[in-house]
């Protein structure tokens, strides 16, 4: 990661008629980044996207994409950014490699160096076996493969991927994350939207949230953690075997114990590091019989809840 | 630009409504030189050209059966459905399938996707015109064996001009309509019924005069600067339609020996002689015609690109 900045926004807005749908919005997206748009739908993710692409004019605000001004030159930023769309389409009577064919045309790659790039990026997706298959026969999954083939034909510095995952099922979704986090290996930034928080944190370096046009919280994941959880980093569940309401007060006295909270066999305990080991030799000091016990680090979902709670 | 034309016309040749157009075409073609072998002769005769030195070779396009020029005729109901059905799906098939965002964030400008799609196809419809004129030019040729003059030539040549941007007025409507309408069911719909109205309706079954006579009743006793007023009135509200604009240019076009566009008094028509216009004449009689034509497609397309160009992209 370096400092250079692939995405830099100053108070972006976009009004369709009296309602705002992206409200001063500041954010920036370094280069060699995977960042992640939270934010429920409706939020201005898209609105957004099309703004940084020079699709759609904001209403005041500036932005720079790789140093260029969308609104201004958005040719050269179509030049070097690849944007999947969120119900991306494809020519369904041509087969993947046409289609492919035709997008590397418009951006005036010369024909052989087309061809190289296509079974490229097309053995990148797994897709070899169907790339003489029409793209009307496609599955959910093959088609977002051949969108993320497609964003990546021009090579691209960034990319920005919007709902990439929405309707895929669990095993194209790994598969789809895992390429999305191996794009900064090969220097390209990526941008991605969604609403999917376990998706976003697996792969995304930074996130920021947006609810109604606005940027609620901006940063890396560890940062945001620490800041919306005020210090209970790890939640541990303890489940023995019968209730022991003496077990809650041993275990509150353990050092970096926060909060017990006791709900007959299983107790949630709050606490800032990692306690499992005290936690476990109390309850066996004790005497009581562990069944088991959990430790859930933070999650997004956290972040985003409560959030989401104060608006 | 040149690599979405190349990719329309690829779709357009590999798509079934092409062929099927295409074979509407030569059906026309068919029927026009069927309807030649039977009638070319009293046609011929009728019309004097043989003994006025005219012009038979375009007789193999006007021959009539049973008092219809079949080939223009088939031509000016083909045409429009032809260049209906190349745009009516042009922007919203993309909008709906997802693949015009897609396009968009790739380095062309927007306008480079709707022209792109209008040249498309303005090049297709001139192939199958070209195409279908040739056919029907040669095997008319084997059957006759008169070939043709240059200035026969000529006007067949102006006559596929003509067609080809009647195809593209109808063309740029239902591309208007394939920007303003998100299904392409109600892209499909509404510039058929303004054909049906526009050529029907008024060329066929006569609204013009329909009109006219609501609007100034005449009757048999009305004195002769009414009954021309009336005629001339006729003539304007007919002129309204492009329908009717296309039958008076082909027809003055390709008969040469045509009695004028308007209201002929009979005073007028004593001096009239049987001679064909020349050239320069015909084109001079259907100039506002032309410019008329080309006009009303400019502003099709040219409403359609504002639209499009001013049209939010995002598909929800």
């Amino acid at each position: 990661m370096t400092d250079t900045l692939a995405i830099d926004t100053k108070d972006l807005t976009k009004n369709y008629g009296k309602v705002t749908v992206v409200d001063h919005l500041n954010f920036h997206v370094r280069d060699n980044e995977v960042f992640g748009l939270l934010g429920p739908n409706g939020a201005g993710k898209t609105t957004t996207i099309l703004m940084l692409l020079g699709l759609t004019e904001p209403a005041s605000g500036t932005i720079r994409v790789c140093d260029f001004n969308p609104s201004r030159e958005p040719l050269k930023i179509k030049r070097i950014v690849g944007y999947l769309p969120e119900a991306v389409g494809f020519y369904d009577d041509l087969t993947a490699r046409e289609n492919l064919r035709f997008i590397a045309d418009l951006n005036n790659i010369s024909a052989p160096e087309t061809e190289r790039r296509i079974d490229e990026v097309l053995e990148m997706m797994g897709l070899t076996e169907e790339r003489d298959m029409v793209t009307g026969k496609f599955s959910r999954g093959m088609r977002q493969r051949l969108g993320i083939a497609d964003v990546l034909i021009k090579q691209p510095k960034l990319v920005i991927l919007d709902e990439p995952t929405s309707g895929l099922d669990p095993a194209g979704i790994n598969q789809l994350l895992d390429i999305i986090a191996g794009l900064p290996k090969m220097g390209t930034t990526v941008l991605l939207s969604s609403h999917q928080l376990y998706q976003v944190q697996r792969v995304c370096h930074s996130v920021g949230i947006l609810s109604r046009g606005k940027m609620v919280i901006e940063g890396t994941i560890d940062e945001l953690g620490r800041e919306a959880m005020a210090g209970g980093r790890y939640i541990i569940e303890v489940e023995t075997a019968e209730p022991n309401s003496e077990l809650v007060d041993i275990i509150q006295k353990i050092k970096g114990v926060e909060k017990v909270e006791s709900d007959g066999t299983t107790l949630k305990i709050s606490t800032d590091s990692d306690l499992r080991s005290q936690i476990s030799k109390a309850v066996i000091d004790k005497g009581a019989l562990l069944v088991q016990m959990k430790a859930h680090e933070f999650s997004l979902d956290d972040i985003y809840m409560k959030y989401f709670k104060e608006n | 630009m040149i690599a979405i034309i190349r990719k329309e016309l690829a779709d357009y040749f590999n798509s079934v409504r092409f062929l099927v157009l295409f074979l509407l075409l030569l059906v026309a073609g068919g029927g026009g030189l069927y309807a030649a072998s039977h009638g070319i002769r009293t046609a011929l005769q009728e019309s004097d050209a043989v003994t006025q030195g005219g012009f038979i070779f375009l007789a193999l396009f006007t021959s009539s059966w049973g008092g219809i020029p079949v080939f223009t005729m088939i031509i000016a109901i083909i045409i429009p459905i032809t260049g209906i059905v190349l745009g009516f799906d042009a922007i919203n098939s993309e909008r709906s399938g997802g693949t015009l965002s897609r396009l968009l964030a790739q380095p062309v400008y927007r306008d480079s996707v709707i022209n792109g799609k209008f040249l498309a196809g303005i090049i297709s419809m001139s192939l199958m015109v070209g195409t279908t004129l040739l056919l029907v030019a040669g095997f008319g040729l084997r059957m006759i064996g008169v070939p043709p003059t240059s200035d026969e030539i000529i006007r067949l040549f102006i006559y596929g001009l003509l067609t080809v941007v009647y195809g593209a007025f109808w063309m740029g409507l239902a591309m208007l309509f394939s920007v303003i309408f998100r299904r392409a069911a109600g892209s499909l719909l509404i510039p058929i019924v303004i054909f049906l109205i526009i050529y029907f309706f008024w060329v066929f079954l006569g609204f013009g005069q329909a009109i006219a006579n609501a609007v100034a009743p005449i009757s048999a006793e009305s004195d002769i600067a009414t009954q021309i007023q009336q005629a001339g009135m006729q003539q304007t509200i007919r002129s309204l339609s492009p329908s009717f604009l296309f039958q008076e240019a082909y027809l003055v076009l390709l008969i040469p020996i045509w009695k004028g566009i308007g209201a002929i008094t009979y005073s007028d028509l004593s001096y009239m002689l049987a001679n064909p216009l020349s050239l320069g004449q015909s084109l001079l009689a259907i100039w506002p015609h032309i410019v008329s034509l080309v006009s009303l497609s400019a502003i099709c397309f040219g409403i359609s690109y504002i639209i499009f160009m001013k049209q939010e992209i995002r598909a929800t």
